[in-house]
């Protein structure tokens, strides 16, 4: 560590949270936790010097003498506001990263807290979620605690969408490490929306961490909605694990927060398992939206697909990083990958990073990426049909990003995006 | 001159620091249809584009009325709303943009900029539909997005019928006969004959005269390096497919 405020906040909080448990937890937990911690203390938050950080510099928070995570509910308002915008009756509300079973509504769902199916040695910790991986899946690994552990059964509903909802609180900044464990048991089928919002002008910083283990011929469908104040920090550590026959479909929608990064990991383990994963990112002002995404084929006959698209106005800063990772005895694979940005302003800035390591010799990878302004001839004929600069503009940047959103599984909440799009869109910056 | 729907004078035009137009004189009066040929690279497109406000065509002299007002200062969208239609020579493809959100869009712009009231989405879908029957068109280009996929000749009909749904005071055919089969243009003319009336006016630019069998014009005229070399009835066009440019080129001073 370099001693940054940030970094003696987090320290203060691990030897707090470990003198008030040290008697009770199991003692392979405690040296998890204590791992973890060092691997975070070693080397600290990382810099722009680390590779993995190029382009994401975590300077912005570095100085916040944050406070250790408060109790606290999700007030009415914003739950109900929250509830609408996803339009799902399954509700797992957690507020400052605590688990918070009074406010949700978990109707038939297997949910337990993840502390207890720890402690009991129900669940392991680190198996899906590498925090050697990431400095900020370790820090989450070392101070998580009261998170949540939902089990989705091969007789679950399939039309019901989960949804997991994390709140962060306003006033002196905190730090929280929510943490959200999810298995979907062979041959089930899941809708999982994590949604993250918090209070208006909240400087607090989220860092979860979310483990999504996929059984045999099981199906999942998972959607982060992130969209925390513009003066919020996010760091989100996704893993996915995925057994023979499975399909999971990922979906980033990164709106919000003043630094925001997605780093997703997904490891295809099994033969013929199938992902997608997309994302839409909006910047404006000085937002930073940083997408960090590795996928491993680790099967043979496994396949995925890659779409991230972004605009960035204002003088915000947008990152794609996509790994792909073919081993080297995982034949017959599918890769393909896709980064599009548009720049809506002469402040904005992507860096957009593909990176193929294949290792296999009978593989079909693809990968593009474009960086562009708006298509000058399509703004013009919009024009001679007697729509004005801006509506043109308007009319096809969102035509850009709604291709996304119509990916998306929940038809509530791609309206509600929809609208947010729409409204989010420079209509009078005509530049 | 009242009656002039389209007035355009000693019109010099550069592109990219060079000269394309070089001293345009072209009057068009209400109820004309008027037809510009010319081999390539005489300025047909330039014409067209100007006239329709495209970004990268400097005006260096000459001017342009539109019923009597100047054109060359109004935006794209603002000549669009004052009667000027454009029908592209390339109509450009627009992913995630529907055919039939854009046409309602443009449409009641437009109407809105004419004082009329605006369609709702019934309306709208009935005269969209007549309107794409007259043409011979498939109903499922009206969900799909605009021009995309759409063949050649589909993109064409797809001009025709924003044009019909707009009705312009001067319509401005840019080589809309080019890659249409001689069905596909029958359907496409008689789309732009329904449009011909007193208070209208039709500029064609064709490389070919066989759109003006169907389009017979009141007056042809042939461009050539930038400048009108020669005007006529439609005896001219005839002409012009038996002898080729090279005469006229000749005769030019």
């Amino acid at each position: 560590m370099r001693g940054v405020a940030a970094e003696l906040a987090f320290e203060r909080s691990y030897e707090a949270a470990r003198r008030g448990r040290s008697e009770r937890a199991p003692v392979w937990l405690e040296r998890v936790r204590e791992e973890a911690w060092q691997a975070f203390a070693e080397r600290g938050l990382p810099t722009r010097r680390d590779e993995d950080w190029r382009f994401t510099s975590l300077a912005p928070l570095e100085g916040l003498d944050f406070a250790a995570p408060q109790p606290g509910e999700v007030p009415a308002e914003q739950l109900a506001a929250a509830r609408e915008r996803v339009g799902s009756a399954l509700l797992l509300v957690i507020s400052n990263g605590q688990f918070r079973r009074e406010q949700s509504q978990i109707g038939g769902l297997s949910v337990e807290s993840l502390d207890g199916a720890m402690s009991t040695g129900r669940l392991g910790l680190g198996s899906v979620l590498d925090p050697k991986r990431s400095p900020l899946s370790a820090l989450n690994t070392a101070l998580q605690s009261g998170g949540v552990f939902l089990e989705i059964a091969a007789t679950q509903v399939e039309s019901a969408a989960i949804h997991v909802l994390h709140w962060l609180d306003g006033g002196a900044p905190q730090a929280v490490n929510p943490r959200v464990h999810v298995v979907v048991r062979a041959g089930a089928s899941a809708t999982l929306v994590e949604h993250f919002v918090g209070a208006s002008g909240s400087r607090g910083f989220s860092n979860s961490g979310t483990e999504l283990v996929v059984e045999r011929d099981a199906h999942l469908r998972y959607v982060q909605v992130q969209e925390f104040p513009e003066s919020a920090f996010h760091v989100s550590s996704l893993a996915t694990h995925q057994a023979t026959g499975s399909r999971v479909e990922l979906a980033s929608i990164a709106l919000g927060g003043r630094l925001a990064r997605v780093e997703i990991r997904s490891t295809l383990s099994g033969e013929r398992a199938e992902l997608e994963v997309n994302g839409l990112y909006l910047g404006r002002g000085v937002q930073h939206q940083d997408h960090h995404t590795t996928i491993d084929h680790a099967a043979p006959r496994t396949t995925s697909r890659e779409l991230f698209k972004g605009m960035l106005d204002g003088r915000a800063h947008g990152v794609f990083h996509g790994r792909v990772h073919v081993r080297p005895d995982a034949q017959k694979i599918d890769a393909a990958q896709t980064n599009r940005t548009l720049l809506l302003s002469d402040g904005a800035v992507l860096d957009s990073k593909p990176q193929l390591e294949i290792f296999a010799d009978d593989v079909k990878c693809s990968h593009g990426a474009s960086i562009g302004q708006l298509d000058p001839d399509q703004i013009f004929y919009l024009r001679a049909r007697g729509l004005d600069l801006e509506r043109a503009r308007a009319l096809l940047s969102f035509a850009f990003a709604s291709e996304l959103l119509a990916k998306l599984p929940l038809e509530t909440l791609r309206e509600s995006l929809e609208r947010t799009l729409l409204a989010w869109l420079p209509l009078g910056a005509a530049s | 001159m009242s009656d002039a729907m389209l007035e355009i004078r000693n019109l010099h035009v550069r592109v990219e620091d060079k000269p394309i137009l070089r001293g345009v004189d072209l009057v068009i009066r209400a109820g004309e249809v008027h037809a510009v040929m010319g081999p390539n690279g005489s300025g047909k497109s330039t014409l067209a584009n100007v006239l329709a406000g495209r970004e990268g065509y400097e005006v260096t002299q000459g001017s342009v009325l539109f019923r009597g007002k100047d054109l060359l200062s109004l935006a794209p969208e603002a000549r669009a709303r004052a009667g000027v239609f454009l029908a592209f020579q390339y109509p450009v493809e627009i992913p995630g943009v529907g055919n039939s959100y854009f046409m309602k869009a443009a449409l009641n712009t437009v109407r809105e900029a004419r004082g009329l009231p605006t369609l709702d989405a019934i309306d709208f879908l009935k005269l969209v539909k007549q309107k794409a029957k007259e043409l011979e068109m498939d109903e499922t280009f009206l969900s799909r997005s605009v021009n995309e996929g759409f063949s050649g000749g589909e993109k064409k009909r797809n001009e025709i019928l924003q044009m019909s749904l707009l009705e312009p005071a001067l319509a401005v055919l840019d080589e809309t006969d080019s890659g249409l089969d001689i069905d596909a243009l029958r359907i496409v003319a008689d789309g732009v004959n329904r449009l011909r009336s007193p208070e209208r006016a039709v500029l064609a630019i064709t490389h070919y005269q066989r759109l003006l069998d169907y389009l017979v014009p009141d007056r042809t005229h042939v461009l050539i390096g930038g400048r009108i070399a020669k005007s006529g009835d439609r005896g001219l066009a005839i002409e012009l497919e038996k002898r080729g440019y090279a005469w006229i080129e000749a005769e030019a001073p």
